[in-house]
């Protein structure tokens, strides 16, 4: 009992003492309650999303599979001062000795793969001097290796060794905007025949932008007639912008993939009705990406620009027509700028959502149509190229937060409104 | 607000039930079977996956890929293979063996290896079938009928879309002796640089018109949608649509460029027995054929030919009628070079 | 005078433009769909009208075939168990990040949003690169994890906006009289957000019910859901069945469509 009081006395007394240091702690306590509510999702995707996209991001600079399968190779060839001269006799006795262990060890494959992106060919001549190991007594392993190809004369050869047993390599990154390092060691463009990633990006923007804007043109006059009708219409109308928005994105893009086709609905339709007399080319070109993609990002411009549009009294508009203002000025100069935010919000999922399109394009795209994530799953899908992946998806990555945060600042983040 | 509360709380305890049900994966005793899927699949689905089943009470577990090895080496390099066996093409079944990816092959399981026609054995892979890559058209929608490849690079005369493997792999043959090379000297102009670039330059001649498919099944998919006027194909695919959907479609033999087709035991399968099993049952002397009767591919065995329904025979890629200008691929330039010209492929793909 | 009239007539032609135009958006809206699904009821196999007879065999190929029933099996399993995990992790989250004193909000709330941002091949990509060494690839596990996490930002997003309109003096009201915390959310805050927390878990579920591009990656055969289905019937061999397939996903569409207006009404706030 006495006890009790005590403790409620100190606490008293304690508060008496700093009143200050007590309301912080008990804060801290608070926001740390807080804090710990959001704990279990962060761990969760730290694990499910965080650190592989880490991880992934990484491996556009770090690679380890050629350090890893020739050592002593690539501590020697670190001290090598580089062409024209050929490394020391001692750097290819041992490469010879790696070459022979990374085989064993099963390290080869993924270094001969890692060296192939620099020099196609790299592979094979790996496997074709791995072969012929070991080297016959007597022999140097100098002599050997040239016997075996007179590609190990040659000092780029060893170069190339050299940059690949590099742990950390900006050259992925280079490639992913169509550069590299040279033989002089400067960062040059690489020749325009190997050039595809930065007219992959633009292509990428383009498409993303034309959709938007598409988009915008399509869905505002859409979304203002949804925010100025009586609701029952409204609400009546509206089914047409949602149900679509439920649809699968698959039977929305099987749906243009079956219309679209020369002997489909669409075109029949058109030679029937005497617009054309041959099918017109409508999908495997871009007609059909921006198609399919407008069809499904619409409904989140229509819904994000209604969202605005629905706050917003008539009353401005009337008002300004009342003083004499044209209606069609009164319309841009009072109403548009009061639904930026609308257009804001709607040109900006759009163009994020678009800018990460893949099954769309994918199925209803010809060979020049390829977006930037159709090359990402490529270079995952049949090169296995983790280094390019990873560096095609830092750029594609920046610039989607780049929006981003162009987007949080003009606009603010909180519009993002579900339901 | 209560009753709502119950049936969500059921809801999750029922997703959570549902999920322990999910958990445990493929059992002990199924075999990953990874092919080129669709028509190839469902024959040989018929002609060796269910009588398999049937025997031994392995169940198959069929997957589908478009070849090419990118996929296995994720796999082997992350030390998670999940496939048992794959059909393979010639070049990756010898580049995959090179690097390690794939499982030595007991001679011992195939009996008498002298009855494999030349060529037909590999340290890693045995052949499964003999097919070729050709050239389809529909006869509904052209007038005349093209006859060669010279034809399939002639867009004024035959005007419309063309179909091709998303693959420097017979495009490039093709290229060639479209542009006049003679079949039997394709690969020594092709190992050079000058007859590289004048196949790249041929084929892009013609890139504006080609629509790319990955699949085999695509291709034919294409010519029925009428979304290209011919298109290249797998011979066997071209078969099965002409005779199961009954598609007015064409077979242009000339320049075939065929192939063998391979079984091979990736490393690191998790089920390394039962896959050696299905290798010994599916190469058999008494089994080997029965493909043959349900997709127009030849059995790589000389005692299984007589054995081959004859109706079959004269759609086999080595039918006297449709070899008379075939070309074999040639398996080994494509082991060596197949990364490095792809990568060129891919990169003019998307210029 | 005349302006005035000119005025209101070019207001006039205006209004009737936009009604004009807005009709043709909306219906190229729902035109695919709605063209799309009498063809699954089409006799013959091609996808032309006029139809040649009415049948519902697309519908039973595409119902009895075990591809496509293991497809909907997975579908459920994988996007019911997603939205649990998504859903519990999410409301947690958004309850701790509606408090006035979280901390360091600007940059968590961004990374729990980021799911949605993120293109979703770099997502399926990583998701590679990590659940494959750990044997998570062709698991319905590994599918399970990803898509919950695809999830999350749908119901945070839905919670946070539920809970700001909630009045936190409620809780404090019923703290002061004695409640626990246990108490104090399960009967006071909870059968505010229900709504909200019922509508983030639907975004959730049709997030994962829609999803392929992560699982052509990480998911193998046994993990087939329908639009990885649909996704390798298209590029395989194009049949009514899966328009018939496209016919139900789209009904199902219209029950989610309902569910979501039938949970705003419940929550007093006006539809979408």
């Amino acid at each position: 009992m006495s006890a009790r009081e005590a403790t409620a006395l100190d606490g008293v007394r304690s508060r008496t003492v700093d009143p200050r240091a007590g309301y912080r702690a008990a804060q801290r306590r608070e926001s740390m309650r807080a804090f710990l509510l959001a704990v279990p999702l962060l761990i969760f995707l730290a694990m499910t999303f965080i650190v592989p996209i880490g991880k992934l991001l990484i491996m556009s600079v770090k690679t380890d599979e050629v350090a890893n399968a020739v050592p002593k190779t690539a501590a020697l060839l670190a001290r090598w001062p580089g062409p024209p001269a050929l490394p020391s006799r001692q750097t290819f006795e041992a490469l010879a000795a790696d070459l022979q262990a990374a085989q064993d060890g099963g390290t080869l494959a993924s270094a001969a793969r890692r060296l192939n992106t620099y020099e196609p060919g790299f592979r094979s001549l790996l496997l074709k001097t791995v072969r012929q190991m070991p080297i016959a007594e007597g022999e140097q392993a100098d002599e050997a290796l040239l016997r075996i190809d007179r590609r190990w004369g040659e000092p780029e050869t060893w170069r190339l060794l050299g940059r690949a047993a590099h742990r950390w390599t900006p050259d992925f990154l280079l490639t992913a905007m169509d550069h590299r390092v040279g033989v002089s060691g400067a960062i040059e463009p690489v020749e325009p025949s190997q050039a595809i990633y930065v007219g992959a990006f633009v292509r990428t923007f383009a498409i993303s932008a034309s959709v938007a804007l598409i988009c915008l043109v399509l869905g505002y006059p859409v979304a203002f007639l949804l925010a100025t009708l009586p609701a029952r219409q409204s609400n009546f109308l509206m089914i047409f912008v949602i149900v679509p928005f439920w649809t699968s994105l698959l039977v929305r893009t099987t749906a243009w993939y079956v219309l679209l086709q020369p002997n489909g609905v669409f075109n029949a339709l058109l030679i029937r009705s005497g617009l054309t007399t041959a099918p017109m080319a409508l999908m495997f070109n871009r007609t059909g990406v921006l198609i399919g993609m407008t069809h499904v990002l619409l409904p989140f411009m229509i819904l994000a620009n209604y969202a605005v549009m629905r706050g917003i009294s008539p009353a401005y508009q009337r008002a300004a027509v009342s003083l004499g203002a044209h209606p069609a000025l009164a319309f841009l100069r009072i109403y548009v700028p009061l639904t930026l935010p609308g257009i804001g919000t709607g040109a900006f999922l759009v163009f994020v959502l678009a800018l990460g399109y893949y099954i769309t394009p994918a199925l209803l795209g010809g060979a020049g149509d390829e977006m930037i994530s159709q090359l990402v799953a490529l270079q995952m899908d049949r090169q296995l190229n983790w280094g390019l992946a990873g560096a095609l998806s830092v750029y594609l990555v920046v610039f989607t937060l780049a929006v981003y945060v162009v987007f949080n600042r003009l606009v603010g983040i909180d519009r993002l409104r579900l339901g | 607000m209560f009753n709502v509360l119950k049936s969500s709380r059921r809801m999750l305890l029922m997703a959570t039930g549902v999920m322990a049900l999910a958990a445990p994966a493929v059992a002990a005793d199924t075999l990953t079977v990874v092919t080129f899927g669709g028509s190839f699949e469902s024959a040989v689905d018929k002609a060796f996956f269910v009588p398999f089943t049937a025997k031994t009470g392995t169940n198959i577990v069929k997957e589908d890929y478009d070849g090419g090895l990118a996929k296995l080496r994720g796999m082997v390099e992350a030390g998670n293979t999940t496939w048992d066996l794959i059909d393979m093409e010639t070049n990756d079944a010898i580049a995959g063996c090179d690097e390690g990816l794939l499982q030595k092959l007991d001679p011992k399981l195939l009996g008498d290896t002298s009855d494999f026609i030349p060529g037909a054995v590999l340290p890693c892979a045995v052949a499964s079938m003999v097919w070729s890559t050709i050239y389809a058209y529909d006869t509904t929608r052209l007038t005349t009928a093209p006859t060669t490849i010279g034809d399939f690079f002639d867009v004024t005369k035959f005007p419309g879309k063309r179909g091709m493997r998303k693959s420097p792999k017979v495009a490039l043959e093709w290229a060639l002796i479209a542009d006049g090379v003679p079949v039997k000297d394709v690969y020594k102009v092709l190992g050079t640089p000058e007859g590289l670039d004048r196949a790249f330059k041929k084929l892009s001649t013609i890139k504006s018109q080609v629509v790319f498919w990955d699949a085999g099944a695509q291709a034919a998919q294409l010519l029925a949608d009428g979304a290209v006027s011919m298109t290249m194909a797998y011979n066997g695919r071209i078969r099965v649509a002409q005779q199961q959907d009954k598609r007015p479609f064409a077979i242009v033999w000339d320049g075939q460029v065929y192939d063998y087709e391979w079984w091979a035991i990736p490393k690191g399968a998790k089920d390394t027995d039962a896959a050696k099993q299905f290798v010994s049952y599916a190469s058999g002397p008494d089994t080997i054929w029965k493909l043959s009767n349900y997709i127009a591919y030849a059995p790589p065995r000389k005692s299984a030919v007589p054995q081959v329904d004859k109706a079959v025979l004269p759609y086999l890629p080595l039918a006297p009628d449709n070899f008379k200008n075939g070309l074999q691929i040639d398996a080994q330039f494509w082991a060596d070079n197949f990364d490095s010209i792809n990568n060129r492929f891919t990169t003019w793909l998307s210029q | 005078m005349s302006t005035e009239t000119t005025a209101v007539l070019s207001e006039r032609i205006a209004h009737r433009g936009v009604r004009v135009f807005s009709a043709a958006v909306l219906v190229f809206l729902v035109a695919p769909i709605l063209i799309i699904v009498p063809l699954s009821f089409n006799q013959s196999s091609y996808f032309s009208y006029p139809l040649t007879g009415l049948t519902l065999g697309w519908y039973e190929l595409v119902l009895g075939s075990p591809e496509w029933r293991m497809a909907i099996l997975n579908s459920f399993v994988i996007g019911l168990s997603a939205t649990a995990i998504a859903t519990a992790l999410g409301t947690l989250a958004a309850i701790g990040i509606s408090r006035p004193s979280f901390p360091l909000r600007g940059v968590i709330v961004p990374i729990l949003i980021a799911p949605m941002i993120i293109p979703i091949v770099v997502v399926a990509v990583s998701l590679y690169l990590v659940f494959a060494p750990l044997g998570l690839t062709n698991t319905h596990s590994g599918v399970i994890l990803a898509h919950a996490a695809l999830g999350t930002p749908f119901v945070v997003i839905t919670v946070t906006a539920r809970l700001m309109a909630f009045d936190t003096t409620l809780s404090r009201a019923a703290a002061s009289l004695g409640a626990t915390p246990w108490e104090v959310f399960r009967r006071v805050m909870l059968p505010q957000i229900l709504p909200g927390v019922a509508t983030g878990s639907i975004f959730a579920f049709a997030t994962s019910f829609d999803e392929v591009v992560v699982i052509l990656f990480i998911g193998g055969t046994e993990q087939r859901t329908i639009p990885r289905q649909m996704w390798a019937g298209i590029r395989d061999q194009i049949n009514p069945g899966i328009l018939a397939m496209a016919g139900l996903l789209t009904v199902f569409a219209v029950v989610l469509f309902l569910l979501i207006g039938w949970l705003q009404g419940r929550s007093g706030a006006p539809a979408r």
